[in-house]
């Protein structure tokens, strides 16, 4: 390892604005993307309820 | 088949929905432990790299999500000439859930390169031969996307997307050489299969597994992608693995 501190992880010789937002971004992309296709789910699952009870009135689901 | 197993059978959204709902927690969960794994070995194990100094850890997210960005484009446009030819359904509905991650990673690629290309070039952006091209290619995807949403009939839809991504697959193998083929200010590869690799072998490792990983994570959102749609394009819902949604629904009444 070539690290003596944390704050000299985080600077990353000088580097760390670059690298850190490369990562963070990638990382928040992902994030975004698995959380969009929760809520794209959780709408298509609530489309099929309505459906199977044989309307899209919410009050009797 | 000769070996036993009836592919056609896995090409049926009854059968597909709920096999690619089973498996996607198993891709995801893989892709998560191979990301740690990944993560661990760019910023620990991995030696600083003796002329780009820490810089080029950007390298294991960047050449994972370029290379993703090129071969879900591949995919994608497999996924639509397979619609094409066998009128599939299903198939149109693979390329239209691959097409949003491709767009990510093509777009990640281009922003974690911007964030490499300042610190080595000294410019976030250059029209050279690579980027201009991989820019093209989040344009393709941009196209492939806008086709769709902007014909109301699916069917047509379909046809018309796969199409553009079909024509558009010519520009894969353009990125992938523009290094040779142009004197480009990008690096060669780092990787090839002619030369092997350039770097060390901690290096290469790490970036393999975040590759692995990326690949892992892509399958998982796109299953993912593709069981929302075909939820909302088929209408009909009778893919459920147990009928939970109406049990859930009877048992309320």
């Amino acid at each position: 390892m070539q690290w003596g501190s944390a704050s000299e992880f985080f600077a990353m010789g000088g580097y760390g604005l670059y690298v850190w937002t490369s990562f963070v971004a990638t990382a928040l992309c992902m994030v975004w993307e698995v959380l969009a296709l929760w809520r794209r789910r959780a709408a298509t699952r609530a489309e099929q309820r309505a459906a199977l009870v044989g309307g899209t009135d919410e009050t009797t689901a | 088949m000769s070996m036993g197993i009836n592919w056609l059978k896995y090409s049926s959204p009854q059968t597909f929905y709920p096999l690619a709902g089973r498996l996607i927690p198993w891709f995801a969960s893989v892709a998560v432990v191979l990301m740690g794994v990944g993560l661990y070995m760019g910023f620990f194990v991995a030696p600083t790299d003796f002329q780009q100094g820490e810089a080029y850890r950007i390298i294991f997210v960047h050449v994972p999500a370029a290379w993703m960005s090129m071969f879900l484009y591949v995919v994608m446009a497999v996924w639509a000439g397979i619609g094409m030819g066998l009128n599939a359904r299903l198939s149109f509905m693979m390329a239209q859930a691959i097409a949003p991650t491709g767009a990510m990673f093509t777009f990640l690629a281009l922003l974690t390169g911007a964030m490499w290309g300042k610190p080595t070039w000294g410019a976030w952006w250059v029209w050279d031969a690579r980027l201009t091209s991989e820019l093209i290619l989040l344009f393709q995807y941009a196209g492939v996307m806008l086709l769709r949403t902007s014909i109301d009939d699916a069917r047509r839809a379909d046809r018309a997307s796969a199409v553009f991504a079909l024509v558009g697959v010519v520009n894969v193998p353009i990125i992938y050489f523009s290094v040779q083929w142009w004197n480009t200010l990008h690096q060669g590869a780092s990787v090839s299969m002619a030369t092997g690799s350039k770097m060390a072998a901690t290096m290469l490792t790490a970036m393999l597994i975040m590759t692995v990983a990326f690949w892992l994570y892509s399958i998982a959102v796109i299953l993912a992608r593709v069981r929302c749609i075909m939820v909302e394009r088929e209408t009909l819902p009778v893919w459920e693995e147990k009928p939970a949604a109406l049990q859930e629904a009877v048992e309320v009444r």
